[in-house]
């Protein structure tokens, strides 16, 4: 298992740097937008593994509460955290492709703010995670991440009915996409979703080991191995 | 299942009556969080002084983010009282079901939060010259919806960060996020009544949707909550 | 055009500084071992 993770990690670099060669290069350029839209290479595969993350996230929770499974709950706060690392990366991504191409930073788009609500709700359960001292906080941000859960379509809903009364404009295109953009986007997202598991990887492992610590530090002081 | 609902309903009932009789007693909580909601509206107007036009179509907003941030104060003590007297213990040894004590808390906090926008409306009212150009009765369902979007997750985001570091700072970290749908829908009904351009019926369709979602989902996950304590 | 780059270059700022987070907290828990290993 440990001799897989440097070769994976290996992989992944050469696939990130053929998917960023393709992206700046090879994938034909935009006609109306010109290459600020190769940033769509990078904003969307964010936005798709964020997503998938937390939907992992979710499942996760779920199993915990019904399980009570110390490795669920682990994969939880993993894929929490990666996820907003990703949805970070799509929140500095969409502005930055916005303002040279429709003049403004942010709108209400329903994909962007809905992201930026997962974001939201994501950091207050990573902070429900870091301040909670009781010791049951895996079942409450389990809790907290399925009423983070069940908010996102009402998000997405309600965005979309304001957008219907006020009309705003669209970030992220909407029509059909040249198939050469796909065959881009696509071999980036896969890039993007072995890093994604690289470092979901790592810092599962950190978890698991953090967590031996902290059992090891618990029982020294309460069986000082000095007094054995 | 009716003799259970029947013992819900009766423990939910005694438990309110008991918070609101002791609220009505000590009366300083009731005090401070009435003043306080005085404070936000008078701030709120100087910080916008607009004239009657403009002020319905930013009223709305105002309205609800003042009720918001007056609430979350009054959602903070929620269970300050069974914090001090260690009371949350004999809840979870007494056959009691864990709903009831939810609700019982839900609706005080409710009734509550009723009783500073019945006190923050008139002043709002009053400073900004309101006058509603659209089907204003809307106004009394959509602020029975509304308050009780907040107060449902506001009572159970409580619940949760009481065994937190900083846990005053916790409860509107945790709950803003997700109110962000109910208080769109809140806010922008609230415009379209105030001036009369649009229709607030799919604001309230969604809020309704809202509180039956959360109300659900909270009655069902608190059980969990009071035991991780 | 700079957009572009800067998106980029925001995109593994952000990746490469969260790893750096996580190589840190690798260290400190390194550390926590061998103190506890002494004891």
């Amino acid at each position: 298992m440990k001799r897989a993770f440097p070769i994976f990690a290996l992989l992944t670099a050469i696939l990130l740097s053929y998917a960023l060669y393709e992206a700046l290069v090879a994938a034909p350029t935009e006609q109306t937008m010109g290459n600020v839209q190769r940033i769509f290479y990078y904003h969307v595969p964010s936005a798709w593994t964020a997503f998938l993350l937390f939907t992992i996230n979710f499942v996760a929770s779920v199993w915990y509460l019904i399980r009570r499974s110390p490795h669920a709950d682990a994969v939880a706060v993993v894929t929490a955290e990666v996820g907003v690392v990703f949805c970070t990366v799509v929140l500095l991504t969409g502005p930055l492709w916005a303002r040279p191409v429709w003049g403004i930073w942010w709108t209400w788009d329903v994909r962007l703010t809905s992201t930026l609500v997962l974001w939201l709700i994501y950091i207050s359960y990573l902070m429900l995670r870091r301040f909670s001292t009781s010791g049951q906080t895996p079942v409450l941000a389990a809790a907290m991440a399925i009423l983070g859960a069940l908010d996102v379509p009402l998000v997405y809903f309600s965005i979309w009915i304001f957008r219907t009364q006020h009309p705003q404009p669209v970030i992220g295109g909407g029509g059909s996409i040249d198939p050469r953009m796909w065959h881009v986007l696509l071999i980036n997202w896969a890039a993007f979703l072995c890093f994604a598991g690289l470092i979901c990887w790592s810092r599962y492992r950190l978890e698991i080991l953090q967590r031996e610590v902290e059992e090891a530090q618990a029982l020294e002081t309460l069986e000082p191995r000095s007094s054995r | 299942m009716s003799k259970n609902s029947g013992a819900t309903a009766g423990v939910t009932g005694v438990t309110l009556a008991k918070d609101l009789r002791l609220e009505w007693r000590s009366k300083d909580a009731i005090n401070s969080m009435l003043f306080f909601a005085l404070l936000v509206v008078v701030v709120f107007s100087f910080s916008f002084d607009p004239n009657a036009e403009q002020s319905r179509q930013i009223a709305g907003g105002l309205v609800w983010v003042a009720v918001l941030f007056a609430a979350v104060v009054a959602l903070n003590q929620t269970w300050a009282r069974e914090l001090r007297n260690q009371v949350l213990d004999a809840y979870r040894v007494s056959p009691a079901p864990a709903n009831s004590l939810f609700l019982a808390k839900a609706l005080g906090n409710f009734i509550f939060v009723a009783v500073l926008e019945m006190l923050m409306t008139p002043l709002f009212i009053m400073f900004y010259k309101l006058r509603p150009l659209g089907p204003a009765w809307q106004l009394i369902p959509l602020a029975v919806l509304g308050t009780w979007a907040i107060v449902v997750n506001g009572t159970f985001f409580a619940a949760m960060s009481l065994r937190a570091r900083s846990r005053e700072i916790m409860l509107p970290l945790l709950l803003f996020p997700v109110t962000i749908p109910a208080l769109l829908a809140l806010v922008n009904a609230t415009t379209a009544i105030l001036t009369g351009e649009l229709s607030a019926r799919f604001w309230i369709v969604l809020l309704t949707t809202y509180d039956v979602v959360f109300t659900i989902a909270c009655l069902l996950l608190f059980e969990l909550v009071l035991h991780a304590e | 055009m700079n957009f572009l780059y800067a998106a980029y270059t925001a995109t593994w700022i952000i990746h490469i500084t969260y790893l750096g987070i996580l190589v840190q907290r690798y260290e400190r828990l390194r550390s926590e071992i061998e103190e506890l290993k002494k004891k």
